[in-house]
């Protein structure tokens, strides 16, 4: 469904992604994971159109996305989730998510979609009336995926949805993505939080330095040694240093 | 104490005019993040369609809205699309500089073509109502003046149910509070750049009419116009669209005051003095979020 071909990306002088090809098929989990300024969000904003690649092509459903304007993506069925949540923080919670099914095709199916995003994060319900801004961390986050979810994705990108938050939220996000994915959401996501990505990933790709360094399943990156010492907190002795502390 | 209360309530009238000068350069500001110095020059145009469209064929100030408003949008479209349309590209810091430099230069094409096309003479109307007012225990209450208040409360109530009820409406706030999401989730920003443009010259439209009724109008007026617009954004606090007519009212308020206390010279002096002490204590302003 969604193909990255050989794409380039820069700011002014700097250039951030080199050749990268990244694949994710119809119903897959796939997983980016990556050090700090590898270029995770520079792909993941090239993917949505915010970003322009200076060269290769994001190829969606057979079709290269280059002539399309950034606000047509979403029509297409694409959504992200973007690093830092990016809400309307002057908008209640409720306007964020009517403004998550702007378009035509989100607008007449949106009380439908609404109460299945109310069913998915209950606590957003209680305070369809707060402002965004005034919302607790993990809340925002929810609120950040239910103002996707409201555009009805085929493919939904999400960048470091669990950044900051706690791990009892960070486990009901990661329950969401499995729940939307069966449902039959293709789901592109970059995490910090490696092992539980990689956990419920079909496949998994590795970015370091702007270049697509590794790619497998999301078992095989699990037991790789290279993706355990780097990415998982361990040493070569098998001791976990993160379990350890 | 008649001639106090009197000062206060023109202070009043005249404050209406500045929320509604204001209102347009504060939305222009926050959702496009671009200062527009010829907002003040859109003004003036505006009032000159409605003394021409009075002085020509007799069409009443208030009734000329209806021509002058939709008239004014159109230019701002145009000059969106001439002008402003390159200056989105920047990033935001660039974008209020950029917007600063290329506004000004319009300013002063605008001032010169006015001057050429309708002379530097200063106009008025004279309805045949005007000066024609209540009188409530000695006080004037001009039926023009309370027009104008009347006007800028019809169109904050406007403009807060365009803004919190229609779908358009709610992108252009969207696009305000987060320009790149609002892409995420399909809006067309640079449509929506479009209509704010021709929205703000509207209001502006509406604030020159105003003008013309009650004040006077020339050429030369326009910058004058767009700092006590700026001096109401900065004290209702940039981003605080609903905070400007409050604000409008109170700046209006506070020079019939100082005019009181200190002396009509003085009148002008309070405004900017507003500007720097609001800047110094409260800089996100009466009715901005921190
Ligand atoms: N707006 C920007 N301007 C200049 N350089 C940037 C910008 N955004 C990101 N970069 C640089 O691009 C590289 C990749 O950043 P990013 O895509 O944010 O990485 P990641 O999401 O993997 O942490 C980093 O070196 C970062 O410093
Ligand atoms: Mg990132």
């Amino acid at each position: 469904m969604l193909e990255v071909k050989s794409v380039n990306a820069s700011y002014g002088d700097f250039q951030a992604l080199w050749d990268v090809s990244l694949v994710v098929n119809a119903g897959e989990i796939v997983v980016l994971i990556g050090p700090n300024g590898a270029g995770k969000t520079t792909l993941m904003r090239t993917i949505v159109g915010l970003h322009r690649p200076s060269a290769g092509n994001v190829v969606l459903d057979g079709h290269s996305t280059a002539r399309l304007d950034g606000c047509e993506l979403v029509e297409r069925g694409v959504a992200l989730v973007p690093e830092g949540r990016k809400l309307f923080g002057g908008m209640s919670v409720l306007e964020n998510l009517e403004m998550g099914a702007y378009t035509a095709r989100a607008r007449q199916a949106r009380a439908q979609t609404l109460a299945w995003v109310w069913q998915v994060f209950p606590v957003l319900a209680e305070r369809r009336r707060q402002i965004a801004s005034t919302l607790s961390g993990g809340m925002q986050q929810m609120l950040a995926i239910g103002r996707a979810l409201m555009s009805l994705p085929r493919l939904l990108l999400l960048d470091e949805p669990s950044l900051g938050l706690a791990p009892l939220i960070v486990q009901n996000i990661f329950d969401v993505v499995n729940l939307v994915n069966r449902k039959g959401v293709a789901v592109l996501l970059v995490e910090q939080n490696a092992r539980a990505a990689l956990e419920i990933a079909q496949r998994a790709y590795v970015m370091e330095r702007g270049r697509i360094a590794g790619q497998g399943t999301g078992a095989e990156l699990l037991s790789d040694p290279n993706v355990r010492r780097a990415y998982l907190g361990y040493i070569s002795t098998g001791k976990n240093l993160a379990e350890g502390t | 104490m008649t001639l106090i209360i009197q000062n206060l309530v023109f202070g009043l009238f005249v404050g209406s005019i500045y929320g509604i000068a204001a209102v347009g350069l504060a939305l222009v500001f926050g959702v496009m993040k671009m200062l527009n110095i010829a907002h003040g020059e859109l003004l003036m145009i505006g009032g000159y369609v409605s003394f021409w469209l009075f002085h020509l064929a007799g069409v009443d100030p208030f009734l000329s809205l209806l021509i002058s408003a939709p008239l004014l949008f159109g230019l701002g479209v145009v000059l969106h699309q001439v002008l402003y349309r390159h200056i989105a590209r920047f990033e935001t810091e660039q974008k209020i500089k950029n917007s600063m430099l290329v506004s000004f230069g319009l300013v002063l094409i605008l001032q010169n073509l006015a001057q050429q096309m309708w002379t530097a003479d200063e106009r008025s109307i004279q309805t045949a109502y005007s000066g024609v007012g209540a009188d409530v225990l000695g006080v004037a209450l001009p039926y023009t003046r309370m027009a104008n208040l009347g006007l800028a409360l019809l169109v904050v109530i406007g403009l807060h149910l365009f803004l919190s009820r229609t779908y358009l409406g709610k992108a252009i706030r969207a696009t305000a509070d987060e320009w790149e999401s609002a892409i995420l989730v399909g809006v067309n920003i640079r449509q929506t750049f479009l209509i704010t443009f021709g929205l703000s010259a509207s209001l502006a439209a509406i604030a020159g009419a105003l003008v013309v009724v009650g004040y006077g109008l020339s050429p030369s007026i326009g910058l004058a116009w767009t700092l006590k617009a700026l001096v109401v954004v900065v004290l209702a606090g940039t981003g605080s669209v609903f905070g400007v007519v409050p604000a409008g009212l109170l700046l209006g308020l506070g020079e019939a005051v100082s005019g009181i206390i200190a002396g009509p010279a003085y009148r002008e002096v309070f405004g900017l003095l507003i500007f720097v002490a609001i800047l110094v204590v409260r800089p996100q302003g009466l009715f901005g979020r921190a």
